[in-house]
């Protein structure tokens, strides 16, 4: 039986952090990366987790990663997952997989980005899975 | 290594209900502190530090202490979530070596029950000021589905299975059956746990610690103060405290922050994990203390699940004692905060006050460890080594 799927929340953007949500409502998923020693981190922000550069900038990223952990919320009205999706880019991110059958994941299956609406209109980071893990 | 000039604990008080529907909050406080100032044999005058976490209403300390009219000239409000009052145990030996303090109050009082936060599943509701709410509040973070990812995580990568972490359940349901002020006192097994509803997979209703009203109090003292008093000696020999955070994404949620404060600890305390018979963890789940028990040295990595075990942690049958008290899985999680009641535990433990059915013989050290916030985002965890002299 289709379930209704969860509704993301709604972001609060910052200065440090509308570029992000601007361009992911026109469907661009950036990543932050430190132009000093060159890794990308997450969560974004302008100080580099790492090495505590000021000298951070936008990138765009692949949106494609492979589960870390996950859990299944299956009270929740309406169920969903929570997970953790090691990007290809690197770092790992909180984020929910959607268009799935929660009980087939597995850690380590591929995912790729499917941003998903907020109450308010933001476009929310989703993940989906890519490839065999792929409900219909 | 030289043990630093430390403080005894001589004063420990247990609120007993799990439900107060007519007390406020100040009220409790007024509870607590009272029951540990007779524990101790000592009197509000005698207070001179007071610490206490944001469920003490009002700015910091300052609306509680007033409403305990205590006269002060120590004040901490360390959060850290549930391991903010075993940091403040640690905090308040530090400023009594200070000469800062003689007396400290630690306090906690809660009310969720009453106040209709029973259900486990509900969003965390932190400031969205904070820098990382906007990558985790669209997602639904909730405490229970952040420590399902390391449950997940660690079954995955260590085989621990559900059967296994039951076990932590069965051990605390053991030793609640002599605790007449446990909110659950039956004995439960394996099955039941591992059958009990799925709440957010691969955790089960079981898994979860209570929801109780109520709180405690500790009285941190001198050791000349603690000398003349006429309860038995119980000393803070070593502490630490390690918040861990999602370091910029490159993370390994199945390791703590007990894996830096326990040794660090121990080290300072000048024991190890050998020398220790009762451990007090804050069992927020049980997953939390397959994690402490490897952290802290007392197993290898990924092999919590071993440990616990065939009643690994129940007194009298495992290698370590653990929450003797029933812990918060089956008897008290006040205030959603667990590290008041494992400190509690642990010094009736070393004085030799627990239940003679749980009682560890002749115990003269145990170690409490509690981690605050969420295990596998951000979170601190605290450790104390005790010593009954």
């Amino acid at each position: 039986m289709a379930q209704a799927e969860r509704i993301p929340a709604d972001p609060n953007p910052s200065p440090e952090t509308e570029a992000f949500w601007e361009a992911a409502k026109a469907g661009r998923f950036l990543v932050r990366r430190c132009k000093a020693c060159g890794k990308a981190h997450w969560y974004p922000r302008t100080l580099c987790p790492f090495c505590a550069s000021l000298d951070t900038e936008w990138i765009e990223g692949s949106g494609r990663g492979t589960i870390y952990s996950y859990s299944y919320m299956r009270r929740a009205t309406p169920p969903f997952v929570m997970a953790y999706v090691a990007l290809a880019e690197g770092p790992t991110m909180m984020t929910n997989i959607v268009d799935c059958d929660p009980e087939g994941l597995r850690i380590g299956d591929a995912v790729e980005l499917a941003f998903r609406s907020s109450e308010g209109g933001f476009a929310v980071p989703c993940f989906r899975p890519s490839g065999v893990g792929a409900a219909s | 290594m030289a043990r630093p000039a430390s403080a005894y604990i001589a004063g420990a008080y247990e609120l007993p209900m799990r439900l107060y529907p007519d007390k406020s909050l100040a009220e409790l406080q007024a509870e607590a502190m009272l029951g540990a100032l007779a524990d101790a044999g000592l009197e509000r005058s005698d207070i001179d530090g007071f610490f206490c976490g944001p469920d003490a209403p009002g700015t910091g300390p300052l609306s509680i202490a007033d409403y305990l009219n205590l006269k002060l000239r120590h004040v901490d409000t360390t959060n850290t979530s549930g391991s903010s009052y075993t940091i403040h145990v640690a905090h308040a030996a530090q400023a009594i070596a200070a000469g800062k303090c003689d007396v400290a109050l630690i306090t906690l009082a809660g009310r969720p029950r009453s106040e209709g936060r029973a259900k486990g599943a509900l969003a965390r509701t932190d400031n969205p000021q904070q820098p990382d709410f906007q990558w985790e509040h669209p997602f639904g973070l909730a405490v229970i589905n952040v420590y399902g990812m390391t449950a997940m995580r660690h079954m995955h990568q260590y085989g621990t299975t559900s059967e296994q972490l039951a076990w932590v359940k069965v051990a605390a349901s053991h030793h609640a059956q002599h605790n007449p002020h446990a909110l659950f006192r039956d004995l439960v097994t394996v099955e039941e746990v591992a059958n009990s509803p799925l709440v957010c997979d691969p955790l089960h209703r079981l898994d979860c610690c209570v929801v109780t009203d109520g709180g405690g109090a500790l009285l941190v003292v001198r050791p000349e103060i603690a000398r003349n008093l006429k309860r038995p000696l119980v000393r803070l020999i070593g502490s630490a405290e390690a918040p861990k955070g999602q370091n910029g994404g490159e993370f390994d949620i199945t390791v703590s922050g007990a894996a830096q404060s326990g040794p660090a600890a121990l080290a300072e305390a000048g024991v190890t994990c050998a020398d220790i018979r009762y451990a007090s963890l804050y069992d927020s789940f049980t997953i939390t203390v397959l994690m402490q028990l490897e952290d802290l040295g007392f197993c290898a990595k990924g092999q919590g699940g071993a440990f616990v075990a065939d009643g690994g942690l129940i007194s009298g049958v495992g290698r370590l004692a653990v929450n003797t008290d029933g812990g918060g899985l089956c008897n008290n999680h006040p205030a959603n905060r667990g590290g008041m009641t494992k400190v509690i535990e642990a010094v009736r433990q070393l004085r030799g006050e627990a239940h003679p059915a749980v009682q560890v013989p002749n115990l003269d050290l145990a170690l409490v460890n509690a981690i605050g916030g969420q295990l596998a985002v951000r979170h601190a965890s605290a450790t104390l080594v005790l010593e009954r002299e």
